[in-house]
């Protein structure tokens, strides 16, 4: 089934929004026991930041599990090094995923394939806002692991994902990194029935893929788009007509935060737009979660793509 | 109130069986005067509330209630068989008010999906708008929503009268069997697809028209029913409406001769 959920306060500035999402994304729990994710994104800092990981929770740990994740850790570190970049931060939220800061100047795309050139290794996020938290369980457990609700932001989207069309593992959970751009990142509620087309489509032009998930495709597609030259409301409004299939999804980017529905309006988005913030979810009871007062909420039609900027 | 939440904190807890809300005690929580009744639904589960309300109207003989704070939870208000008035004071979630028969219910904001779903007889008015598939499967008895809609609303009904006062998104009318949806703004693509029988008055601009939907005759049958149910609601002046119906080619073969269900759609 899945949840989704976005939310982008209208004075720019930081607020609780690790707390706010996981209230939101755990009111949603009965959508999606499987996994949650977070896009969490702070005022663009100088440094970028990568979340990666090196391992699944669920990997069956072998004899050299700590080893190997020792040493592919310290392959990515010198890796970043070797690309020019400058290492000013590593946090170990948990054995298998980390968060490096650094300054660099370079391409992210560079980084991003020379990190994920490592054993297992895949870029959850890179950029200098946005950070992508992901694991399997319920928000309250994923925040309590990443220390979520220390969190301070501008914006943010979450996922609680009920697996259907691939495995339940942090590859297949959402919210995916529109790789390689900076800061860019989508949740996605439904089935997209033409992703083996796209999937051919977009890998022969040289996009890679992490997972199985019918999802990652809106990601890539959107970053297709914007390396032609898109703006990201002009992609999601092309989106409409290329994808296939029943699909709410809310895509995200350093200052804006938008959402599109397909053609039949199959799954749920309520929209409340109040003076101080724009939140939305697959449920009120979502968006009840941080607002504990009646508000007004509608529910947009059929091929709407609505955008909001910070 | 649920086992480990706090007072107004929204949690969802689970038994060692991976069940939501287990617990099935009454709150008994009701400031009863008479006939009436009040609760204040902020700290309880969906399955409390339901409780209580079956306990108020089914064991104390309550005609009429209350309910504060209903927070936009789930099937709040479904399966209740009786004559009645309820007040919700706030929003409800999906499925609300489903399977009612006899009730007359006010809510005072806005309902989620499936709102009133196989609803049998009874009134249901909803001041604020309305999630996609309000009515699905409507069997009798009145919707009135004051606000919009979203898509397939009335899919499948089977009776009854749904009332829009604004807009209706896709699919309106969806394989549509009997009664009526007056349609105050405009609708979305697809009205009436499919429809069996039943008749659709629209105000607004329709988008297009589903299979078999085709436009209707007007007759002093349909200015009655549309006066009498805007002068029920207090709806004001009824506006200029264009009634659809089903055009009787997608379904009906069972009444043709062989020959002729080759010429259907």
């Amino acid at each position: 089934m899945c949840g989704i959920a976005g939310l982008i306060y209208r004075d720019g500035a930081e607020h609780d929004v690790g707390l706010d999402m996981t209230r939101m994304l755990q009111s949603m729990k009965h959508r999606g026991p499987d996994s949650t994710g977070y896009a969490l994104y702070r005022k663009p800092g100088d440094d970028y930041v990568m979340r990666y990981k090196l391992a699944d929770a669920n990997d069956a740990r072998d004899y050299e599990f700590a080893d190997r994740l020792e040493r592919h850790r310290r392959e990515v570190e010198a890796r970043l090094v070797t690309l020019g970049a400058t290492i000013e931060e590593v946090d170990f939220d948990t054995e298998y995923a980390f968060r490096v800061r650094f300054s660099y100047g370079g391409a992210l795309k560079d980084v991003a394939d020379f990190v994920e050139d490592v054993p297992d290794a895949e870029v959850l996020s890179l950029g200098r806002a946005l950070e992508i938290v992901k694991d399997l369980g319920d928000a309250e457990t994923v925040s309590g692991q990443y220390h979520l609700e220390k969190v301070k932001g501008t914006h943010a989207i979450g996922h609680v994902r009920m697996a259907t069309e691939s495995d339940v593992d942090i590859s297949g959970a959402h919210p995916y990194w529109a790789y390689p751009f900076s800061d860019t990142a989508v949740v996605h509620n439904g089935q997209l029935t033409n992703y083996f087309m796209w999937r051919r489509r977009l890998e022969r032009s040289g996009h890679r893929f992490q997972s199985e998930c019918d999802s990652e495709i809106i990601a890539v597609y959107l970053a297709e788009k914007m390396a032609g030259g898109m703006e990201l409301e002009d992609a999601m409004h092309a989106s409409l007509d290329d994808l296939d299939g029943v699909f709410t999804y809310i895509a995200v980017t350093e200052s804006a935060l938008g959402v599109a529905k397909d053609e039949m309006a199959a799954k749920p988005l309520v929209l409340y737009e109040g003076d101080d913030m724009v939140a939305l979810a697959s449920e009120e009871i979502a968006i009840r979660a941080i607002i504990d007062h009646e508000i007004e909420t509608y529910d947009p039609y059929e091929r709407e793509v609505l955008v909001w900027k910070r | 109130m649920p086992e480990g939440a706090l007072v107004g904190e929204r949690r969802i807890t689970y038994d060692a069986r991976g069940l939501a809300e287990p617990s099935a005690e009454i709150p008994k929580i009701s400031e009863i005067d008479g006939v009436k009744a009040v609760f204040d639904a902020k700290s309880l589960s969906t399955r409390q509330i339901n409780l209580e309300l079956r306990w108020l109207l089914n064991e104390q003989g309550i005609k009429e209630v209350t309910v504060e704070n209903p927070g936009s939870k789930h099937s709040i208000g479904v399966g209740i068989l009786t004559r009645c008035k309820i007040r919700f004071k706030g929003s409800l979630g999906y499925f609300g008010c489903g399977l009612i028969d006899g009730p007359e219910i006010q809510i005072d904001g806005r309902v989620g999906w499936s709102a009133c779903e196989n609803m049998m007889s009874g009134v249901v008015i909803v001041e604020s708008n309305a999630g996609s598939l309000t009515g699905a499967a409507l069997r009798g008895g009145d919707i009135v929503v004051k606000g919009r809609v979203g898509a397939r609303t009335g899919i499948d009904q089977k009776g009854g009268t749904i009332i829009v006062m604004g807009s209706a998104g896709s699919m309106t009318g969806f394989m549509m069997q009997r009664g009526r949806q007056i349609l105050c703004g405009d609708v979305g693509p697809g009205l009436g697809d499919s429809m069996y029988d039943g008749t659709i008055y629209v105000a607004g601009q329709v988008k297009s028209l589903g299979i078999d939907c085709v436009p209707g005759e007007w007759t002093d049958a349909d200015t009655e029913l549309i006066e009498r149910k805007f002068a029920i609601y207090g709806l004001g002046t009824p506006p200029e409406l264009q009634k659809f119906v089903c055009g009787k080619k997608l379904y009906n073969y069972d009444t043709l001769e062989p020959s002729e269900r080759k010429l259907v759609l």
